[in-house]
């Protein structure tokens, strides 16, 4: 009885820490954003004075808002791109027997630890002399690259959960190829593809590198290179404040995706690194 | 419904191991055939060939005279129940039954009353709406064959599958598939490594051993007749015991007494090539206690001190130690029978009124006319050729 | 009608057994399948990086610097030499190592603590699990930014803990370790999120059976956890060293590589986009790729880490 009590209230201070040192620096900069201009320097970790001024400044900010429309748009077509070959891939190194398949596996783990700086210099030269630079499809290119590794270990460990026989069942039953994987698999690997999708959009949201090497106008750069940008461009004006309000922003859909799917991303994540 | 006919088919995976070698039979409309073997032997590979889910390397699969070889599983319509059952999770158990209908795109009405009448056939109604993961294991298994009959399938292909179940609900779910079968008459293939479940299930068995058959029979043929030490060993519970035996003149020299080299004995020592040493078998049930024969009855008898006594309600089963060495065989040790040690056991069904006692030596009468000669290299029996 | 009886078959065909090994329909079917689906998934991977790769050992092999387009040269190794003469160079490269070996470090035992919590807490575990992915969710530059200002005399929290007028951010040391914290506290949670996955291959059995045999509860964690979270261990410590080591969106919002902190990925990012020398920039990135190579043959040859993937 005791010991139990006891044992509730360390891990109750355990959980307090864990809450505290995840949740402090994500407080600080939302607090910052809120803070009036006039209060920027008083070091004070909550606002004095309160203000949606710094919100207001970057939603009338064009540069900001088309940078959130290009991260919108890059994320989810490269998300969607990446699942849908990422599954088809899965699917094969799951289930079937061909030639090459380790080397597909090698391939995309290969790129899983690639430095994303050694692409940057071939690919800035590749995509000018396409055309594809400061595009979309410059960005969503390489996105969708790094991310096919993640989707295809991910997805397979998912579909290796899946067993056998209900595919076998499925033909049994009358399935086409087709239809077995349609109505049996993909219903049964849809939390998995779920899960999938969000860490791959989760990583072509976090990207900065390829977006500000590989863009040169609000074409195509993203939210996060298009904040590394306020800096700079205003000499006279503390950025501080539309800074940390696009920080919070551009923080919101993850902050979304955690909370309603924290059970997927976790199981997500370490399916893939052990199982993978 | 069909007729099954598996010409000289051999299956040859792609590393080389050859799983099925040869398998020949013809099965009949309305049959029930049970596969019956060891763990490995080639049984659900050729029921994965007849469903089509396997290749077939060699030979030829007709199923009422048409080649099946290339055609793909849903165009053989043949449904299988699967060992773990295969129920589709994420959906209930009318959707379940109903699958093979929707992917034959059937009318709602036929499908809904096709439904409810498979449902009612298994006692499945109350769970209807249920998912797979609300049932039992009983249940599950009842969704998995009303998913096999709900479409009225030229056969049924079965997979173990009742061996997920606890021994009671086995000999349960074994009666009613049995019943299912009969009043269906659908051609079945049923696939086990119980030999109670084939004994009891089958029309025939197909008894099969790396990849092997070693013989197709009804139950009591295997039974009555094995051809061979393989065979002898598997069918039978208690299995047969093998003791090692010397053919001389006249005379058939074993463990357990003399026994003259009359009748089927005596024309099985005038085969050709027949060896002096052999193995001699007789079943657990061939023996009696002696003091419960009439003197009568022609049979040797046979004095042993009972070393473990069994009392099942119907019989006892008295076990001896023989003083001769095992006879050892790579036939037996396939066969499932109990390990066997260092020494020559025996053991013997005897009648509840025996008065044997562990312990107490006990005087055994037992059917010489009952006693099977096996080859000690071939495993043939030399008493059925 | 009757079975043949045993061995009499496999004889007459063992001919046409010998020479068979040829694929059956199905077989051929299945590869035929299996290189469709993947083909798609192969071709980018392959056209992304295979070429650009190549190119950039091509590029690295020239003097090639856009502001002096018409100065474009074949030199052979000579940038190689460059760079690896140049103090600049040798600087990023040490600052690299430390910053990875540092955060790997502290994000290993950190992350051993939280996975423990998580794996084991029995109130809030969800709520441990929860929160513990915004750190990992979040955009990095985001997060830079608020350490950034955290330390920013006047403006931060954080700063205002010092001794009066210290700008850690304008000092080698303490910059550094503010990369290094900011590092650590994005990415342990996924180092946790690893190592808890291994805890989870540790049989309950095993260890209650160490606690019945006496082990104390450290003697528990040596002895039966660690040795057989192993391999999960490696495999986090593998993928966390090599992301570590392009270490790039901290540095270049927190010090932008100023008084010395900058990694390689900053320095050769410096001379491609600033400097537009794309010369001596795919020369560090040829370095870089061959440094990472050199980490990742390591860990799978030298500590035997499975690579992922490699699974039976
Ligand atoms: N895909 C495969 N590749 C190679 N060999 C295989 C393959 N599948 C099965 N085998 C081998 O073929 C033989 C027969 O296997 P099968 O599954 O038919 O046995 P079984 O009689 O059903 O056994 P059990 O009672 O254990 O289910 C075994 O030796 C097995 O190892
Ligand atoms: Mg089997």
């Amino acid at each position: 009885m005791e010991a139990g009590r006891r044992s509730v209230s360390g891990w109750t201070v355990a959980n307090v820490v864990v809450v505290l040192y995840a949740m402090v620096p994500v407080l600080w900069i939302a607090s910052l954003s809120f803070k009036d201009p006039s209060t920027f320097t008083d070091g004070s970790f909550i606002p004095r004075k309160w203000t949606l001024g710094n919100y207001a400044g970057i939603f009338t900010n064009a540069d900001f808002v088309r940078g959130l429309v290009n991260s919108i748009g890059i994320g989810l077509i490269s998300t969607f791109v990446a699942i849908v070959f990422g599954t088809m891939a899965a699917y094969a190194v799951a289930r079937l027997t061909f030639p090459g398949k380790r080397l597909l596996i090698g391939v995309s783990l290969l790129i899983a630890m690639f430095p994303q700086i050694s692409l940057v210099s071939p690919l800035f030269q590749i995509e000018r002399a396409l055309g594809l630079f400061n595009t979309w499809a410059g960005l969503i290119l390489p996105y969708i690259t790094f991310a096919l590794p993640l989707t295809i270990y991910t997805l397979s460990a998912f579909f290796r959960e899946i067993p056998w026989e209900l595919e076998k069942a499925a033909k049994m039953d009358g399935a086409t190829p087709f239809q077995a994987f349609w109505q049996v698999i993909v219903p049964l690997a849809a939390p998995g593809m779920v899960t999938t999708a969000i860490l791959a959009f989760i990583f072509c949201w976090n990207d900065f590198l390829f977006a500000i090497s590989l863009t040169s106008s609000d074409a195509a750069r993203t939210a996060p290179a298009t904040i590394s940008f306020f800096t700079g461009s205003t000499q006279f004006e503390d950025p501080t404040g539309s800074i940390s309000a696009a920080a919070v922003v551009i923080t919101i859909p993850i902050v979304i995706f955690v909370l309603f799917f924290q059970r997927r991303i976790v199981a997500g994540l370490t399916s893939g690194a052990v199982k993978g | 419904m069909a007729e099954i006919v598996l010409d000289h088919i051999t299956k040859r995976y792609a590393d080389g191991t050859v799983a099925v070698d040869d398998f020949d039979v013809r099965i009949a409309d309305h049959e029930f055939v049970i596969l019956v073997g060891p763990s490995g032997c080639g049984k659900s590979t050729t029921l994965n060939m007849i469903a089509g889910l396997e290749d077939i390397t060699e030979g030829e699969l007709r199923v009422d005279g048409r080649r099946m070889n290339e055609k793909a599983p849903r165009d053989r319509d043949m449904a299988m129940v699967f060992q773990s059952y295969a129920l589709y999770p994420h959906m209930t158990v009318r959707e379940n039954i109903a699958f093979p209908l929707k992917l034959a795109k059937m009318g709602r009405e036929e499908t809904q009353e096709r439904v409810e009448r498979a449902a009612g056939l298994l006692d499945l109604a109350p769970y209807l709406d249920r998912k797979p993961a609300a049932l039992s294991g009983g249940q599950r298994q009842r969704v998995a064959m009303g998913r096999a009959i709900v479409r009225d399938p030229k056969a049924f292909l079965m997979d173990e599958p009742l061996s997920n179940l606890d021994a009671k609900l086995r000999v349960q779910m074994r009666t009613s598939i049995s019943r299912l079968q009969k009043s269906l008459g659908t051609t079945t293939v049923y696939v086990t490594h119980d030999q109670t479940e084939a004994m009891t299930l089958g029309d025939r068995i197909v008894i099969m051993r790396a990849g092997l058959i070693q013989q197709i029979g009804p139950p009591q043929e295997l039974y009555d007749h094995p051809r061979n030490l393989f065979v002898a060993g598997f069918i039978g519970s208690p299995s047969m015991n093998v003791v090692p035996a010397r053919l001389e003149e006249g005379l058939l020299r074993t463990p357990i007494g003399d026994i003259p080299l009359r009748g089927r004995l005596g024309r099985a020592a005038e085969g050709p090539d027949v060896p002096r040493d052999v193995i001699a078998g007789i079943r657990p049930e061939s023996f009696e206690d002696a003091s419960l024969v009439h003197d009568a009855e022609e049979g040797g008898t046979f004095t042993g001190t009972v070393d473990l006594l069994e009392s099942m309600g119907p019989e006892k089963l008295a076990y001896f130690t023989l003083d001769t060495g095992a006879v050892r065989s790579e036939h037996l040790s396939e066969a499932g029978g109990e390990e066997a040690g260092e020494e020559c056991r025996l053991v013997a069904q005897l009648d509840p009124k025996s008065g044997a006692r562990r312990g107490q030596p006990v005087r055994l009468w037992y059917d010489t006319q009952a006693v099977h000669l096996f080859h000690p290299k071939t495993g043939e029996n030399l008493t059925e050729r | 009608m009757n079975g043949a009886a045993s061995g009499r078959a496999s004889a007459s065909r063992g001919a046409s057994r010998a020479k068979g090994r040829a694929l059956t329909e199905g077989q051929r079917a299945e590869r035929r399948l299996g290189l469709w689906l993947c083909a798609p998934a192969a071709i980018i991977m392959v056209v992304v990086t295979g070429w650009p790769i190549v190119y950039s050992v091509l590029l690295s092999l020239q003097r090639y610097d856009l502001r002096f387009p018409e100065d474009k040269a074949w030199i052979g190794l000579s940038n190689y030499a460059t760079v690896l003469s140049s103090e600049v160079w040798w600087n990023a490269f040490w600052v690299t190592l430390l910053i990875t070996v540092v955060s790997v470090a502290i994000e290993l035992v950190l992350g051993m603590l939280l996975a423990f919590a998580m794996y084991r807490a029995i109130v809030g575990r969800g709520l441990i699990r929860t929160v513990v992915l915004i750190p990992y969710g979040i955009v990095t530059v985001a997060a830079a930014y608020g350490w950034k200002y955290a330390w920013t005399p006047g403006t931060g929290w954080l700063a205002g803990l010092l001794p009066g007028g210290s700008a850690p951010l304008t000092e080698r040391g303490p910059a550094i370790a503010i990369i290094i914290l900011a590092e650590v506290w994005k990415t342990t949670p996924f180092m946790a999120l690893l190592l808890m996955a291994g805890l989870a291959v540790v049989p309950e059995e095993l260890l209650r059976a160490a606690s019945v045999d006496g082990a104390s509860l450290w003697q528990r964690f040596t002895r039966v956890t660690l040795p057989l979270m192993k391999p999960a261990i490696l495999v986090a410590l593998l993928f966390r060293t090599l992301d570590a080591f392009r270490i790039f969106d901290n540095i270049y919002v927190l010090t932008n590589g100023s008084q010395g902190t900058g990694s390689v990925s900053i320095s050769a990012y410096h001379n491609l986009i600033g400097g537009l020398n794309l010369g001596i920039g795919s020369t560090m990135s040829v370095l870089i790729l061959v440094t990472v190579a050199i980490i990742a043959v390591v860990f799978i040859l030298g500590f035997g880490t499975a690579a992922p993937g490699s699974e039976r």
